[in-house]
């Protein structure tokens, strides 16, 4: 292995897969292309070779903003206290099927 | 006080680190699912770098005994099976290596430790392929083996790891049924082709054992990938797993088993096996099995050879998008 090898890191991708018949499109894994193009073949090649699949979004890894663990407390709070946000805390007259 | 307040920082700050992994451990034993970007313990983020480095690496460098044989398959129907079977290995590596980047490592210095040699794969693939039972002893064994290892590494701690798991075990039945299927038609041929079968299997039977590592009071690992959730059966109970299912299977399919200790204990209703010999075990592992040089040398070339394509997509990724700037 000669040591001239240090190659420039190819920009990473997040691969999200629609399977046929599924709602949304699904996190699956990322992979490494040097533009988008060659990142949606590599994407298919790697994670659409076998299922079903309806569509393939690659998105560049640096472009995704995601929550920190820390902060994750404050901004998922299920807000169980405000009951306001339930059908139940509403009352009719009849306590029907619509209850 | 100024030495005493000192000593108190320094403590309150190792205790935190102590409680951090207390809480760790805590949320590993009550098996939830640990993501990239929360804490955990630098022995957590170790220990899956180098497991998961190999296993990718295992799946990479396997395709080479099976590749040898893709040009003198003996049928269409099975020369498409392997093609496609070694392409899903070559996946396989991908979905691993992608996860293991979730860990803050990039993939060119993680394959880079395979070509330079610091990081390790699968003994079993230093082995050579010298007869076409082998590729059916490779996908009822080898890959057999790799299932009951990767069905419990699906429910693993690290949830990168155990999606890309789910991912592989999806694909891996197909690979141990065409060859199981190569096995039994082998077995149910000529004298010739029968002879063909037992030999393979005299060759692969000891070194797929091996494949689960070392006996659990001798494996140095076991005991904190297991506190990790990382692993959750021991080396031992899945080895025997795979004895108990094969050991039948060998029989149906009329092979004899090349272990003249082999017995059934009714008591703990399991297989006994006679000794593995672990010295071929560590000879492999030291560099010395019959193809460790070979199979190297052949991702090396692979290497480079595929230099010319990398630098040639990159430069045409910069020449188009200083082309879109101008537009
Ligand atoms: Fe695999
Ligand atoms: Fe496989």
């Amino acid at each position: 292995m000669p040591d001239t090898d240090r190659e420039k890191e190819t920009p990473l991708w997040e691969v999200f897969v629609q399977e046929a018949g599924a709602e949304a499109h699904q996190h699956a894994g990322s992979i490494h292309a040097t533009d988008a193009e060659l990142a949606l073949q590599n994407a298919r090649d790697v994670f659409a070779r076998r299922e079903t699949i309806k569509s393939i979004w690659v998105v560049p890894s640096h472009a995704i903003t995601s929550s920190q663990p820390e902060d994750e407390p404050a901004l998922f709070d299920a807000a169980s206290d405000k009951i306001y946000r339930h059908p139940q805390f509403y009352k009719t007259e009849k306590a029907s099927d619509n209850d | 006080m100024v030495e005493g307040h000192f000593g108190r920082t320094t403590r309150i700050r190792a205790m935190s680190e102590e409680q951090r992994t207390k809480d760790f451990l805590s949320r590993i034993d009550a098996k939830e699912t640990i993501e990239p970007k929360e804490w955990m313990p630098e022995r957590y983020r170790e220990q899956l770098v180098r497991m998961m480095s190999q296993h990718a690496h295992s799946e990479i460098v396997g395709m080479l005994p099976e590749g040898n044989w893709i040009t003198r398959a003996p049928s269409l129907r099975r020369k498409i099976a392997l093609i496609a079977k070694v392409q899903d290995e070559a996946g396989h590596g991908h979905y691993i290596y992608s996860a293991v980047e979730t860990l803050g490592v990039s993939r060119e210095e993680v394959y880079r430790k395979l070509l330079d040699g610091s990081a390790k794969y699968s003994h079993i693939f230093n082995y050579p392929t010298t007869s076409w039972a082998d590729i059916g002893m490779i996908g009822w064994l080898v890959d057999g083996a790799a299932i009951i290892n990767q069905t419990m590494l699906a429910r693993c701690s690290y949830g990168p790891y155990a999606r890309a798991m789910l991912r592989i075990c999806k694909e891996e039945n197909f690979h141990k049924k065409q060859g199981m299927e190569i096995v039994s038609r082998l077995c149910r041929g000529t004298a010739a082709q029968k002879a063909m079968a037992q030999e393979s299997f005299d060759r692969w039977w000891w070194p797929t054992l091996m494949m689960f590592g070392l006996p659990d009071e001798k494996s140095k690992n076991t005991a904190e990938l297991m506190q990790f959730g990382i692993k959750l059966r021991s080396n031992d109970e899945l080895r025997q797993r795979f004895i108990d299912m094969n050991v039948k299977q060998a029989q149906e399919f009329g092979l004899t088993i090349p272990d003249p200790d082999l017995y059934f204990d009714e008591d703990s209703g399991h297989w006994q096996i006679g000794p593995i010999p672990w010295e071929e075990f560590f000879e492999v592992l030291k560099g010395n099995g019959p193809c460790n040089r070979e199979r190297l040398d052949a991702k090396i070339r692979a290497h480079e050879e595929g230099r010319w394509v990398r630098e040639a997509a990159s430069a045409f990724a910069e020449k188009r998008a200083k082309r879109r700037a101008k537009q």
